[in-house]
């Protein structure tokens, strides 16, 4: 859900609105042949994937070509899908008879949902030289030790910035520590400038904040066996939602944040970061790639740096780890084997990566050896920083199951917008999960 | 004696074919047995009848079925929990709240929209220069697609945007809010959007009725010496009756289905203040893939959709189709 790009505005509006009528109509409109055999032992594979603008979207064209050109009887039909569409098509596709070959994927208890249908291809021994390569990255895309989905890049969320809005404000560095950054938030203030941009009306950019500060709180230990035993009921998740609270009471947030979207148009979050109108935003690394869509500034990106969320005082968790999460896909079980995994295991092959970082902008690249493509400086200290990171704690409303992973999200965008208790927060998780 | 029928009917169709209007006079003729009645009736009917169980009848069932289950989506229906999504449906404070914000839509529809399109219908109604082209834009709205609507407002709403500019620029800069972000406010912005989009069917509805009544009703008055204030509110209006049920019929039906605008304005937010049944339907169904709690919800939403036009036919539409649906029945 993170990895969404530059995506029009009415695209988007349309598809949302339209996500009943699409998804009764994609059982019609999905090609019925996909994994079918066609003349000559030749097999075409659908490929249901996020990329519905360019640069990637003409990248994974290329890429079908140059994949057809090592691989005669393989043809690959490029489906581009509106990220947001994914979680209501998926589960329609993958109760019918002709799911799509490979789809988009991004692991964590979505992925554990979708294997209930028994249509996802368990990758664990086919791609066990690729998964080996591709170390920790693959454990996102997990569940139980066996592996249902290959990423293709990795993300981390953290607090971009203007260094402009910065020094005008008389910020001299970026904050490190939670106090630093409550007194910056004044500062910015003061200089009549609005400190965070939030986009609460998609309300997954608000759980971020609370995602962030429960991995500042907890152990690692704790955070695995959160996930694993899907509950938040530990004393380190109610001091996360203290942490908030206190947060919040410093009101940092732009004018009109509850309505305010994520990614789409000039007023969104981002929009107001890549206009100027706003001095940070705490997003995923994609977040410069969806900034200069919004902008006709081309210098802005210039002004633009990152730094990671900020230490809790006291707080027993790592302050080295980081939350993110990736894009990736899954093969169905109806895809022709071995095209399946060759193509996944081409896509995270290091040409391709770097295409994919290169022209694409996709993030950090999934396999280590095509870091070298990334160019903007605060691409390079986002890897630097998660090849040194203790842990990296997959996005909350992915890693549980798809209804409390929504559960969370209301539940903090509820108390973003002044209803409910931290407590409640953790309550509504517990509650989802106990309607499993 | 089959031959017989069969030769009759065939004069009788060659009949019909040649001479149309014949046609019913000559199928009450005595010729006719019940039994070809029957045979019309299967022919003709059959096709809707299957297409309408088919596609309407067996997916509500099927969605009742469904709310019997603690089901994702994904895998069998394995987890019968009987009733309890129904119950925790009812028991939810933020279904609650949609319904009371669909019924607020409904309740202001009633109010605002209404007397609006009666009286721009009237004004429209009139011979005047550039008639035509101001009832071209009144109607414009509705040609828009909702989501086109929505993406539109949602642009000229944001803070600092058109709406706001437009209030500064004619002195009422105090009084702009935030059209969206406020909760106390986006239901009454969002029944604004839906106004500027709907108020054109009610007027085209509400023109064509006006049509319907004859010019020499509301002369006769005029010559009997009505004001026009009366020639309205005594021949207009009663007249207009049955055109203003209809809207109210369709207003009430689609103010409780609200979904696409409100969707892409504020996906019922924030913290639920512009949620409907729809959107409550579609955030817990679909996007928490919980399709037994959500199919729950569909037919709750159902039932009271369907009840309501029960009631609504039963006592306000029953003079209107009084003469066609007993006619066709009996």
């Amino acid at each position: 859900m993170r990895g969404t790009r530059k995506y029009a505005a009415a695209a988007f509006a349309a598809a949302a609105a339209l996500a009943l009528a699409a998804c009764s109509s994609s059982s019609a409109s999905s090609p019925s042949s996909g994994g079918g055999k066609g003349a000559k032992g030749s097999v075409t594979l659908t490929w249901w994937n996020n990329a519905t603008a360019n640069p990637l979207k003409s990248v994974y064209l290329s890429v079908i070509t140059t994949f057809h050109a090592s691989h005669p009887n393989v043809n690959i039909t490029d489906v581009p899908i509106q990220n947001e569409q994914f979680p209501t098509k998926m589960p329609l596709a993958l109760q019918s008879n002709s799911p799509p070959d490979i789809f988009q994927q991004w692991g964590g208890g979505q992925e554990a949902t979708q294997i209930k249908s028994g249509k996802l291809e368990n990758l664990t021994s086919m791609a066990s030289n690729l998964i080996s390569a591709l170390g920790p990255a693959a454990a996102g895309w997990q569940v139980d030790g066996q592996q249902y989905g290959i990423p293709y890049d990795l993300h981390m969320v953290g607090f971009w910035y203007r260094k402009d809005l910065f020094a005008k404000a008389g910020i001299k560095t970026t904050p490190t520590t939670m106090p630093q950054l409550n007194a910056d938030v004044i500062k910015l203030k003061a200089a009549g400038i609005a400190p965070i941009a939030v986009g609460s009306k998609d309300r997954w950019p608000d759980a971020f904040y609370w995602d962030y500060f429960a991995v500042r709180e907890c152990s690692i230990a704790t955070l695995k066996n959160a996930v694993k035993a899907v509950s938040a009921n530990y004393p380190c998740f109610a001091k996360a939602g203290n942490d908030l609270k206190v947060f919040m009471a410093t009101k940092p947030f732009q004018v009109g944040f509850l309505g305010t979207p994520a990614q789409v148009g000039a007023g969104s979050s981002a929009g107001l970061v890549a206009n100027g109108k706003a001095a940070m935003e705490l997003q995923g690394d994609w977040d410069p790639g969806v900034m200069s869509a919004l902008t006709s500034n081309k210098k802005a990106l210039d002004q633009i740096g990152w730094f990671p969320f900020p230490a809790v005082p006291g707080a027993a968790g790592s302050p080295s780890a980081l939350l993110g999460g990736g894009d990736g896909f899954s093969c169905t079980t109806t895809a022709p084997e071995p095209a399946c995994v060759d193509f996944l295991t081409y896509l995270d092959s290091p040409s391709v990566q770097e295409k994919l970082v290169a022209a694409a902008d996709v993030g950090l690249p999934a396999n280590p050896a095509a870091s070298p493509a990334l160019t903007l400086p605060a691409e390079k200290q986002i890897l630097q920083l998660s090849q040194q990171a203790s842990y990296v704690q997959n996005y909350f409303d992915i890693a549980y199951p798809t209804n409390v992973g929504q559960a969370l999200d209301n539940a903090v965008a509820d108390y973003f917008a002044g209803q409910g208790t931290p407590q409640g927060i953790v309550t509504a998780i517990d509650q989802a999960a106990s309607q499993q | 004696m089959a031959q017989q029928t069969s030769a009759a009917a065939a004069v009788a169709e060659s009949t019909a074919a040649a001479f149309p209007v014949a046609r019913a006079a000559r199928t009450r003729g005595p010729l006719r047995r019940p039994s070809r009645k029957l045979i019309e009736l299967v022919v003709l009917l059959a096709p809707a009848l299957a297409l309408f169980t088919f596609f309407v009848l067996l997916p509500i069932c099927v969605a009742a079925y469904y709310g019997l289950f603690n089901w994702s989506g994904y895998g069998p229906l394995s987890d019968f929990v009987g009733l309890h999504n129904y119950r925790l449906v009812l028991d939810d404070p933020v279904f609650r709240q949609s319904v009371l914000h669909n019924v607020m839509i409904a309740a202001l529809s009633l109010v605002i929209q209404l007397p609006l399109s009666l009286g721009l219908a009237l004004l429209l109604n009139r011979r005047m220069r550039g008639g035509t082209l101001l009832r071209l834009a009144v109607f414009a709205p509705y040609v828009l697609s909702e989501a086109t609507t929505a993406v539109l407002w949602l642009l000229m709403l944001q803070p600092g945007g058109f709406v706001d500019q437009l209030f500064n620029a004619v002195g009422l800069g105090h009084e702009v809010k935030l059209w969206l972000a406020d909760p106390s406010i986006v239901l009454y912005t969002l029944f604004v959007v839906i106004t500027w989009k709907y108020i054109g069917f009610g007027i085209i509805l509400l023109l064509a009725g006006l049509q319907g009544i004859p010019a020499e009703l509301r002369e006769a008055a005029a010559i009997d010496g009505a004001s026009p204030w009366q020639v309205t509110r005594r021949i207009t209006l009663p007249l207009l009756g049955p055109t203003i049920r209809i809207w109210v019929f369709l207003s009430m039906i689609g103010s409780l289905q609200l979904f696409d605008i409100v969707w892409i304005m504020t996906v019922g937010g924030p913290a639920n203040a512009s949620s409907t049944m729809v959107t409550y339907m579609i955030e817990n169904g679909f996007r928490s893939l919980e399709f037994g709690y959500g199919s729950a919800v569909a037919v709750i939403l159902f039932i009271i959709s369907f009840v309501f036009a029960l009631l609504y036919q039963r006592f306000a539409l029953r003079r209107d189709t009084a003469g066609a649906l007993t006619r066709a029945v009996g």
